[in-house]
């Protein structure tokens, strides 16, 4: 789908009704505009567990408001690769940047030395993460998960805050469940509280591990419209998930990775009808 | 019939309206003792609680000397009696310094504080510490690591992360066995009775020597003991049903079944 063919706000309509559409882009993050157009770029990326080679040269970029599926059988890497994009794992070579930053690590002499605490941290704030088991804060409410690092970490106003969370709470249907503690609740309910804490960040980037595996079968796809609005609002995403239906219809591309390497790339028309590799054709026949 | 009846007919020695007159009302001395008891427990468990959070979170530092460190701190504390501790502060340390750390008379703010008692809370509150470093330690690790992968991908630094994610929800696991080291911190207060602290157990000992009655004074005083550890139980379990309210129930057992012991293995401290 070319950038012409995605849906405005307000033909989207739905849920975000009751606000006006500025607000609610605001709410949702905005689309970044940092100087150039790539805002994610992995070069030569390795990564070990011990013996286990598990990334062998990653090399991938993603450019502004992109949706990029990454797919691949279990233990190919692909989840520990996103992982590594906001240095929840470190990596042995390559790099990582993200608007232009290098994650995670300061060069000295040519060598990467791991950056400070503070820097990572300052940089995590770019790059939302929604993970498979949701990780919600089960001490706190729904809307108090949204608001926790706007306030903590940004030093937003609370009142600001809590519009704003609320504001994302009706963006992602749970309009009236500000006050539950989402723990209590359904995974797809979780995890659409988990995308708008993502969210409340305003990120460049979002990264999403394998977002509907925990959830039941008939909760995935209040999940994956949340996700699909997201993407046609023009959110950079990098999405590693099996939801190949999702990936037909939202994706710009879609990333194969087999044994820590990618092995195939391409639109998904091409990716679904005309794949190249046999070990792609072999996962398609599988999982379609 | 009379409660003193029946240990009167085993013992003729037992004397029910000494036992009677030493537990209600309670003498100057005795009251002052209840409060010495209370007061050190408290400030002692505070201190523990600190250093326990300290150590607890130094002991899984990434940096090797401070890990180490802290293994000879619980390794020390947790190897040793409290009241070889007690005795090596009080005694010990001014010897070693050539200093009167703990004069009869100590002035802190307001405070008019007996150098025994200010050692002797000291001694608890760093004993208290290694025990609830582990307490604390296990607390941490009862949370899903996911958590502080949640709270580090929004952007929140460690300290942040600790503070308002991990640690609340540490709590859970952590508080029940606070409470189990408070109970014994209001008893472990009777051996400060060594180094001359006025505390419930050292009144008791003086009003038995003084009275040739070894019994009824301990007796008594054991009543106040169990008043206050009493007292603590209920604390307790309504905190712990507090705690148990916005996360995930735990059956909490009754104020029976804590009097008597009736509880989980899993929900005790370390063995002491």
């Amino acid at each position: 789908m070319g950038s012409d063919g995605r849906a405005s706000l307000a033909e989207l309509g739905g849920s975000g009704s009751l606000i006006s559409q500025r607000n609610m882009f605001d709410a949702i993050g905005g689309v970044p505009r940092p100087a150039t157009d790539t805002v994610m770029e992995a070069t030569g990326v390795e990564k070990s567990f011990g013996r286990l080679h598990v990334l062998k040269g990653v090399s991938l970029t993603v450019r502004r408001r992109e949706v990029v599926v990454l797919c691949g059988p279990s233990g190919s890497g692909k989840t520990t690769f996103i992982r590594c994009i906001n240095h929840l794992e470190k990596i042995h070579s390559g790099r990582i940047f993200v608007n232009g930053h290098l994650i995670g690590y300061r060069e000295q002499k040519g060598k990467l030395v791991e950056d400070k605490e503070r820097n990572i941290a300052r940089q995590r704030q770019e790059i939302g993460m929604v993970f498979q088991r949701f990780n919600l804060f089960p001490h706190m409410t729904a809307l108090g998960n949204i608001i926790e690092a706007p306030i903590r970490v940004r030093g937003t106003p609370e009142a600001e805050a809590i519009e704003m969370g609320r504001a994302l709470l009706t963006r992602v249907g749970l309009t009236h469940k500000a006050d539950v503690y989402p723990t209590q609740r359904s995974g797809g309910q979780q995890q659409r509280v988990a995308i708008a804490r993502a969210l409340a960040m305003k990120p460049a980037l979002m990264l999403f591990d394998e977002p509907t595996s925990a959830l039941d079968p008939e909760m995935i796809g209040e999940v994956l419209d949340v996700m699909k609005e997201l993407a046609l609002e023009g959110m950079t995403m990098i999405v590693v998930s099996h939801e190949m239906g999702f990936a037909r219809e939202v994706a710009d591309r879609v990333v194969m990775m087999d044994d820590g390497r990618i092995i195939e790339e391409g639109t998904p028309d091409h990716f679904f009808t005309d794949p190249q590799h046999e070990r792609t054709k072999a996962f398609l026949s599988k999982i379609l | 019939m009379h409660p003193g009846s029946l240990l009167a007919t085993i013992s003729p020695h037992f004397d029910m309206d000494f036992l009677l007159k030493f537990v209600f009302p309670p003498s100057g001395a005795l009251l002052g003792g209840l409060a010495i008891t209370i007061y050190v427990a408290v400030a002692a468990q505070l201190i523990g609680v600190v250093l326990g959070v300290l150590s607890g979170l130094a002991g899984m530092s990434r940096r090797a000397l401070l890990r180490s460190l802290n293994g000879v701190y619980i390794w020390f504390f947790r190897g040793t009696p409290v009241i070889v501790q007690i005795a090596l502060l009080y005694y010990g340390t001014p010897y070693l310094l050539g200093v009167d750390l703990f004069p009869l008379d100590i002035h802190i703010g307001g405070l008019d504080l007996a150098g025994a008692v200010l050692a002797g809370i000291l001694a608890l509150g760093v004993n208290e510490g290694a025990y609830m470093s582990e307490i604390v330690r296990a607390g941490i690790l009862s949370v899903d690591p996911g958590q502080a992968e949640a709270a580090k991908s929004l952007g929140m630094t460690y300290r942040l992360t600790m503070s308002r994610i991990v640690l609340p929800q540490a709590l859970r696991v952590i508080i029940p066995p606070l409470g189990n080291e408070f109970n014994n911190m209001l008893k472990t207060t009777s051996l400060l009775s060594i180094i001359g602290v006025e505390e419930l157990f050292r009144n008791a000992s003086s009003v038995a020597a003084a009275t040739f009655k070894p019994f009824e004074p301990l007796l008594g005083v054991s009543v106040y003991y169990l008043i206050l550890t009493t007292i603590w139980s209920t604390i307790q379990g309504r905190i712990e049903r507090r705690l148990g309210a916005s996360t995930v129930r735990v059956d909490q057992p009754g104020l029976w079944a804590r009097m008597v012991g009736l509880r989980s293995p899993s929900s005790g401290g370390p063995a002491r």
